[in-house]
């Protein structure tokens, strides 16, 4: 009836359990608060079939924010775990548990963390932006969420249920395939990168079509806000990438579900084609996330040093050459694996060409400052914090690109440190500085500044005192991924300071907590009245906060580069004429067929055949049903926008 | 304050970093020094670039803060041909002199490539389990679990191949790693200067015992080799039984030396995943 899934398929050891308690407990509060508080219906009505790319946004980045908190968690627990494992001391995960404890860290922190928060920022953002009212599918918009979110709870009910996979978060065969990875771990981290990863691709198509087919009358592409070209860039990336991460997953699941040979060591098989593949996507994923991270600095910088950005054609090319270098540079992830010297060599130089458009960006940047009037408010924190932090991991990142370095350095934890250095100084620093910078224009009142200071201070200081240690220790020769190791190496105690380290980071995030709350409660007193809370440069100023679901009520005229200061600047600014428009009606479907997705996944984890018939029918049902419903949009009238909005039109 | 926490957490880096060896610093063989030489001169070649960065990062948003209004104030000056010139110029140049870097140190360091010698080499086969390493010295028939003997001064060529998931096989203070794969066959070479003993381990994921994939490296002088080679002789013979035996999972530390009489044996080890046994694949 139930597959392979039975009794001892949940948890019975007590940090597991632990583990496992947290997610049902915590899932059980939220279902009792909402329906203590009677909110089931505004729940439903409001977000979770809503169409509007600002709503979705928000619980992109909810959810987002959740699974940084477990990521978060996972790492105080491999962190406290080395610490205390020196030499005759185990530590208190067992082997197997903490393999599964990182393979979830990176995973759910790359998947489930910086990609929600990235997709989320682009929601909230992007629309308001180009001046569009919406993107360009947003019942899509919508699918692609729910998929992201089905993908997400996958991964939290292999926490309940079954295990999850211990072998690394890009899982490499042979270990992941069946003969060494038997248990349902590894087919839990597909199926949950499988439909999170189907969700990021139709975003993807989604946003392209929105920047080149949306944008407000007059705007041109060399028109168009940095952050826009970003994303631009970025989405590229993710039509080209995520294919192949669809189609390298389904053949490692062929092989574990059909005894197939695609990557196996015998019959013909070779994992050395996995590990091309999946760096084949890899890599451009780490571009999709700091692309759109670069322009977030770019917009912060420009705005609060009150001057235009400086360079921002040189800015436009930076974006678009690093978006193509990033295909041709896959190899650095495995100089080891054995090719040439010519190919190593070659894949070495690809990597580093990318280091000149990074370096032109980060000098832009500098002198958008340089004559400027620089304003220090928290986002240029996370801005300083970042040039400081990046400069010295993309200078980490050149010494791996030299194959004759990487043989020594490769995943030790030097290596570790670099990419941390990446995502951490530069993804998640921009998305912080992000949602500082746009929180008002989605809630209408500013966050709290102290608080948003001390926090981004402690995720600067924490991040030296986590990852110092970290390259270090690479260069004691300390390898990534160890339960324990001999005590006469003497790691310890940087391990221990790697561990202090994290916790000051734990102490930014909880500050973030905070700054919220207080936000929150102060939010009068911090209302943004005037749509501009920090005079800024770009259209989605020129509208009140929180904007409304349609964004602009007239549709605006755009001449050149920073719309709306040039609008703040010139009475003589061109006008448009307010005209009725359609907005689509909310719908439940994005949510139902991401369901029924995650049904066939669950089905095909467990072996349980007729769930998988029962959810692949409810998915073309579904679909049927919802493409034969014409009746998915709403006109908005003069009347409904001036009951909005007094005196706009 | 922040400033202070700052130093503080640096600090306490220092003082920890005192307890341990620098592995890839203070190396012991040819292949180990050029690649720290190339990791320095690599780093020397990139300051030129970092170090005005963290200038400019610094007094630029010093100079031009709000409070200053004796600072100049252009809102509209957004570009200088020369500036960008200057720096899309430089890093150019810088890559490019490191490119030249990448060419020549992946040649003369590749991994594939024998020592120059007037000593003949070694020929040590190294083969990955679970989870320890084996390794098989054909020419002088003897064998041994996760202890390498090798003499000082003279190249060792490695062979390597895996009877379990991936592996890495890496000595820090020899040099750089390769990696060990089922049915494929890597090769690496080494030496090493001085005697002494030397960590190895693995540096790629390999199930739930990874962490137990260590082994030592001793390089001593060729008596001390010779001596070993002997008494090794002596030692049980390693038989296809006996390495079924091996192949099976264990965590277990100890070392032991065998005597080889198949020198046939890696190869065998490699054609398990030719497939022809299971009737397919190889031909």
């Amino acid at each position: 009836m139930l597959g392979m899934l039975g009794f001892d398929d949940l948890p019975h050891d007590p940090i597991m359990l632990g583990g496992a308690l947290s997610i049902v407990g915590g899932g059980l509060a939220v279902i009792i608060l909402i329906t203590f508080l009677k909110k089931w219906t505004w729940l439903y009505r409001e977000w979770l079939t809503s169409l509007d790319p600002k709503k979705i946004g928000v619980m992109y980045i909810i959810v987002a924010l959740v699974m940084l908190l477990r990521g978060l968690g996972d790492a105080v627990m491999l962190r406290a775990h080395q610490a205390l494992a020196s030499g005759e001391a185990q530590g208190f995960l067992s082997s197997d548990h903490f393999q599964q404890v990182f393979t979830a860290h990176g995973t759910i922190m790359i998947f489930f963390v910086a990609m929600g928060l990235m997709f989320g920022l682009i929601n909230l953002v992007l629309p308001l932006q180009l001046g569009a009212r919406d993107v360009a599918f947003p019942f899509l918009n919508s699918v692609s969420f729910w998929l992201f979110f089905m993908g997400m709870a996958l991964i939290n009910v292999s926490l309940v249920v079954g295990e999850f996979a211990a072998a690394g978060w890009l899982s490499y065969p042979p270990l992941s395939g069946i003969e060494y990875s038997p248990g349902v771990g590894v087919d839990y981290w597909i199926w949950a990168l499988q439909i999170s990863g189907v969700g990021s691709l139709l975003s993807g198509i989604n946003f392209i079509v929105t920047i080149l087919k949306m944008r407000a009358p007059g705007m041109k592409l060399m028109d168009m806000p940095i952050f826009a070209w970003s994303v631009f860039g970025a989405m590229l990336l993710v039509i080209f990438a995520f294919p192949i991460l669809t189609a390298t997953l389904g053949m490692l699941s062929l092989d574990r579900l059909l005894g197939m040979h695609f990557f196996t060591s015998d019959m013909g098989g070779n994992p050395m084609m996995y590990i091309n593949l999946i760096w084949a996507w890899g890599h451009p994923e780490v571009y999709i996330l700091i692309l759109p991270a670069f322009g977030i600095f770019s917009e912060i910088v420009a705005t609060f040093a009150r001057k235009k950005l400086f360079g921002y054609t040189s800015m436009v090319a930076a974006i678009m050459a690093i978006a193509f270098f990033s295909y041709v540079v896959w190899l650095h992830h495995f100089f080891t694996m054995g090719a040439g010297a010519n190919v190593n060599a070659f894949f070495g130089i690809t990597t580093m060409i990318i280091a000149i458009p990074t370096g032109v960006k980060v000098f832009n940047w500098l002198f958008t400052m340089y004559r400027g009037r620089v304003k220090f408010t928290s986002p240029m924190y996370w801005f300083l914090g970042f040039i400081v932090t990046f400069t010295i991991g993309g200078m980490t990142g050149m010494l791996h690109a030299v194959p004759a370095i990487d043989f020594q350095m490769h995943n030790s934890l030097f290596l570790v440190a670099h990419f941390h250095n990446m995502i951490i100084g530069g993804v998640v620093f921009g998305f912080m500085a992000g949602l500082t910078y746009w929180f008002p224009k989605i809630f209408g009142f500013t966050l709290h500044e102290g608080l948003g200071k001390a926090a981004a201070w402690c995720w600067i200081i924490g991040f030296v005192g986590a990852f110092g240690p970290l390259y270090i220790l690479g260069i004691m020769g300390a390898t990534r991924r160890l339960d324990h190791y001999d005590a006469s190496l003497g790691w310890q105690g940087l391990f221990i300071v790697a561990g202090i380290g994290l916790m000051i980071m734990m102490l930014g995030a909880g500050l973030q907590a905070l700054q919220l709350l207080v936000s929150i409660i102060q939010r009068k007193k911090n209302r943004d009245t005037t749509g501009d809370p920090w005079n800024g440069r770009t259209l989605e100023w020129s509208v009140p906060s929180p904007a409304p679901s349609y964004n602009f009520a007239i549709t605006p005229v755009i001449r050149g580069r920073d719309a709306f200061w040039d609008m703040k600047h010139d009475k003589n600014y061109p006008k448009n004429k307010f005209e009725p428009f359609h907005l689509p009606k909310n719908s439940p479907f994005g949510l139902l067929i991401a369901f029924a997705s995650f049904l066939m996944c669950f089905a095909l984890i467990w072996h349980i055949w007729w769930l998988l018939i029962v959810g692949t029918l409810a998915l073309l049902a579904l679909l049927i049903v919802r493409f034969a419903d014409e009746d998915t949009e709403i006109l908005i009238t003069k009347e409904v926008v001036a009951r909005e909005q007094k005196g706009v039109v | 304050m922040p400033i202070i926490a700052l130093l503080g957490v640096i600090g306490l880096m220092v003082f920890a970093a005192q307890g341990g060896t620098m592995q890839m610093i203070d190396t012991k063989g040819t292949i180990g020094d050029q690649q720290r030489d190339t990791l320095f001169l690599a780093v020397a070649i990139m300051l030129i670039i970092i170090v005005p960065v963290f200038f400019l990062a610094f007094f630029i948003p010093l100079r031009y803060r709000e409070g200053n209004k004796k600072a100049t104030y252009r809102p509209d000056w957004e570009s200088s041909k020369l500036l960008e010139f200057i720096w899309w110029g430089v890093p150019i140049i810088i890559v490019g002199v490191l490119s030249v870097i990448v060419w020549q140190t992946s040649h003369s360091l590749d991994p594939y490539k024998p020592l120059a010698s007037d000593r003949q080499q070694l020929k040590v086969q190294v083969v990955a389990l679970q989870w320890r390493w084996l390794f098989l010295y054909p020419d002088y028939q003897v064998a041994s679990i996760d202890e390498l003997v090798i003499p000082i001064n003279q190249p060792v060529e490695f062979t390597i191949t895996s009877d379990a998931p991936m592996n890495s096989f890496w000595i820090p203070q020899l040099g750089g790693q390769i990696y060990a794969m089922s049915g494929m066959s890597t090769k690496l070479h080494l030496n090493a200067r001085e005697s002494g003993d030397y960590r190895g381990t693995s540096a790629n994921l390999s199930g739930e015992g990874h962490a137990d994939m260590n082994f030592t490296a001793k390089a001593r002088s060729i008596d001390e080799f010779n001596a070993w080679v002997t008494s090794a002789k002596d030692s049980e013979q390693l038989t296809v039984e006996l390495y079924e035996k091996l192949r099976e999972p264990t965590r277990d530390p100890a070392t032991s030396t065998y005597s080889l009489y198949d020198t046939t044996l890696y190869d065998s080890v490699i054609n398990r995943y030719m497939g022809s046994e299971h009737g397919g694949g190889h031909h």
